[in-house]
């Protein structure tokens, strides 16, 4: 815990902001220093929505810990079933059907447009534009409205299971889903109308907050903050996991690592999304949709890690097996963690507003750091 | 003698009146149409339940507000935390006494009617101090701080674009500014300091982009954060009230006031093209709030400073040279 009672200057003040602030995005609490507006020392304070994930693992079977994967980063929760399921089939040896596995690259891709989404008009609010949210949700609802069709759930998905995915993709999703993608293309350009074409959005996000690829590797920041400052780490092309290999498509970078670049990161990422998607339609493979899988599946001594690129960057799962199929242990690595831990040495000496939209652009997801 | 004392104590009642109702029945329209316009540019249908369209619900919502606790926080100044409000409030009724609505509709016609409203409505900046300082909250205190800075830079802008339309009319007279625009509109003549007006309204107001006293992302609520049931709604009221003052300035000084073509309403005309002006630079208001993010405190001031003032001198001196001319 941080030193409540100290001020290092006697003009200078603490600011609470959060656990209940408009812009923290959930039970972020930030401790700050002040001197008027400026920051003088930022201190984020964690455990308001501890539900210890990683120890609920070790008191169950390794499959049913799935539907708690997707209660992290409750924005993309498909990739992180996705990293969860890889991980149990690569420790246990289990094979997945290639339609399987293209399946799950789609509704992955779906999903982390969805995401990237929800940031986009999050992050808008936070600078205080109210209007955008509500267009960008026009379009995450469509994304919704498809993967609830097959998945069932509209945001904790356990859709993804050991060995494949719990229902196969019918005609109609893939119509549902080339429409959409017709239809997001177009909706590029009123976004780029309304916010990114926009004096006030440029001046509040260019040169602010601007994390430097040195200071990415110190603090292990992964996923758009890491391409935003140029490093284009992206674990679907660099250690290429699933199917992404046969997919033509590119990893966008920043090159200033500030807030404008974060941004337009995600923005473009969007539409790499989509080119993925739109193979993988065109490719799909007929066959089953889930492998042959045994009844209990046992878990080798051994351990084991499988890195998947979540929405906010690279999650690893590591697994330590003892023979039995309930998992010794099992680590998760959250990029929302290390991104987060950026902010103490972003945000010394910036404006309170400043502040807003630099973690705005972080895009931190606080049930994922919490965990 | 005696009838025309009566007569005048009689008058000023029903002004007094009129012009309260009106402060209410204005903040029923603005809320309405705020709700409903920012409902429409956001693609949803907004208010719907209440009555046709939703009419009645600001009628509702001014009665839960009203029936709500007025909580005063700990430690709270509670003589400033209470009399915050309605001294937001007082300032802007009293300019409403001499905005002439049509050749006729106006309580009274000073001399000095537009310094009569400047000086009032600067007032409005003391009731947020007061609110701000007095919750004994933090962010409150932010939000305060703010809108002193923002107030007080912006009004030097504005005053200097008032006065290049006092050069040309040589009155101060509220009806007399109107009067000098039979020919043509000022904002034809004025469009610097047409210009220069509505951004500066825009900060006096505290609307966005320009509303960093009230920054929700940043501020929580800012100087109301702390204010519940009618302690709010007042601060609400004032601030459209307030807008509603501002546009009317816009509207006397730049866009001819009453001035318009006749319509079928022999009288009444002149005030229903009032409202028609005056009401549409409260829509372009709600507009811009819903379109833009919020600027920053240091781009705001920056702009004031730097381009806002330098330009509003420089139409002032062209302004007098030419009329000197």
């Amino acid at each position: 815990m941080p030193e409540l009672t100290k001020i290092s200057q006697p003009h200078r003040f603490f600011l609470n902001m959060g656990p209940q602030h408009p812009s923290t995005h959930g039970v972020l609490r930030v401790l700050l220093e002040m001197d008027g507006e400026y920051i003088i020392e930022p201190q984020p304070v964690l455990g308001y929505g501890h539900r210890m994930q990683e120890k609920l693992a070790e008191c169950r079977t390794c499959t049913a810990f799935m539907p708690n994967t997707a209660r992290m980063d409750y924005a993309a929760a498909l990739p992180y079933n996705h990293g969860y399921a890889a991980l149990i089939e690569r420790m246990a040896g289990i094979e997945v059907p290639p339609r399987a596995e293209y399946i799950r690259v789609i509704t992955s891709e779906l999903n982390r447009i969805a995401s990237h989404l929800l940031w986009f008009g999050a992050l808008l609010l936070d600078l205080g534009a109210f209007t955008p949210i509500l267009y960008s949700f026009d379009d995450r609802e469509q994304i919704l409205d498809i993967l609830e069709d097959i998945t069932g759930s509209r945001l904790t998905y356990c859709y993804f299971r050991v060995g494949g995915v719990s229902k196969d993709i019918d005609d109609k999703f893939v119509e549902r889903t080339r429409a959409f993608i017709k239809r997001l293309r177009q909706r590029f350009d009123i976004f780029e109308k309304l916010v990114t074409g926009n004096v006030i959005f440029i001046n509040r996000v260019k040169g602010v907050g601007i994390i430097d690829a040195d200071m990415c590797r110190r603090y292990g920041a992964t996923g758009p903050v890491a391409r935003g400052s140029g490093i284009p780490y992206d674990v679907r092309k660099n250690q290429p996991y699933s199917v992404y290999s046969e997919f033509d498509f590119d990893i966008p970078v920043g090159e200033n690592g500030d807030s404008l670049d974060r941004y337009m990161v995600r923005m473009r990422e969007m539409e790499q999304s989509l080119r993925i998607i739109e193979q993988a339609l065109d490719k799909l493979p007929e066959g089953p949709y889930r492998g042959k899988i045994p009844k209990k599946i046992k878990l080798p001594a051994g351990d084991c890690c499988f890195s998947v690129e979540a929405a906010r960057g690279e999650l690893t799962y590591y697994l330590v097996g003892d023979g039995s199929d309930v998992p010794y242990r099992l680590k998760i690595r959250v990029p929302s963690y290390s991104n987060l831990s950026v902010l103490p040495e972003l945000c010394r000496g910036m404006l309170l507003s400043d502040l807003v939209a630099a973690m705005g652009s972080l895009d931190l997801v606080i049930p994922e750091i919490d965990r | 003698m005696e009838t025309a004392v009566l007569y005048e104590l009689l008058r000023m009642l029903i002004s007094v009146v009129l012009v309260v109702a009106f402060v209410f029945i204005n903040a029923l329209i603005m809320g309405y149409l705020e709700r409903k316009i920012s409902a429409h540019i956001q693609r949803r249908p907004g208010l719907m339940e209440v009555g046709p369209h939703g009419i009645l619900q600001l009628v509702i919502d001014g009665l839960k507000l009203i029936g709500k606790q007025l909580i005063v926080p700990k430690d709270a100044d509670r003589t400033l935390f209470r009399a915050a409000p309605l001294l937001s409030f007082a300032p802007v009724v009293l300019p409403l006494i001499v905005i002439p609505f049509s050749p006729k509709l106006q309580v009274r016609d000073f001399d000095v009617g537009l310094i009569f409203i400047l000086a009032i409505s600067s007032l409005n900046v003391l009731a947020i101090l007061m609110a701000g300082w007095g919750s004994n909250n933090k962010y409150s205190l932010f939000g305060a701080m703010r809108s002193v800075a923002q107030n007080i830079s912006y009004e030097i802008p504005m005053l200097l674009s008032l006065l290049a339309v006092i050069l040309m009319t040589n009155t101060f007279s509220m009806q007399g500014i109107v009067q000098a625009q039979g020919k043509i509109w000022f904002f034809l003549v004025q469009p610097v300091a047409f210009l220069i007006y509505i951004v500066a309204s825009f900060a006096e107001t505290n609307r966005a982009p320009f509303d960093l006293p009230e920054a929700e992302s940043e501020l929580t609520a800012g100087y109301h954060t702390e204010y519940s049931g009618m302690g709010f709604s007042l601060f609400m009221l004032a601030e459209y009230a307030n807008m509603f003052v501002v546009c009317s300035i816009a509207t006397v000084l730049f866009l001819g006031g009453w001035h318009g073509i006749p319509l079928p309403f022999g009288a009444y005309s002149g005030a229903i093209w009032f409202f028609i002006k005056a009401y549409g630079l409260m829509v372009f208001m709600i507009w811009v709030r819903w379109t833009y993010p919020r600027t920053r405190f240091d781009q705001l001031m920056n702009f004031c400073w730097k381009y806002m003032i330098p330009f509003a001198l420089v139409n002032l001196l062209v302004t007098a040279v030419l009329v000197k001319l």
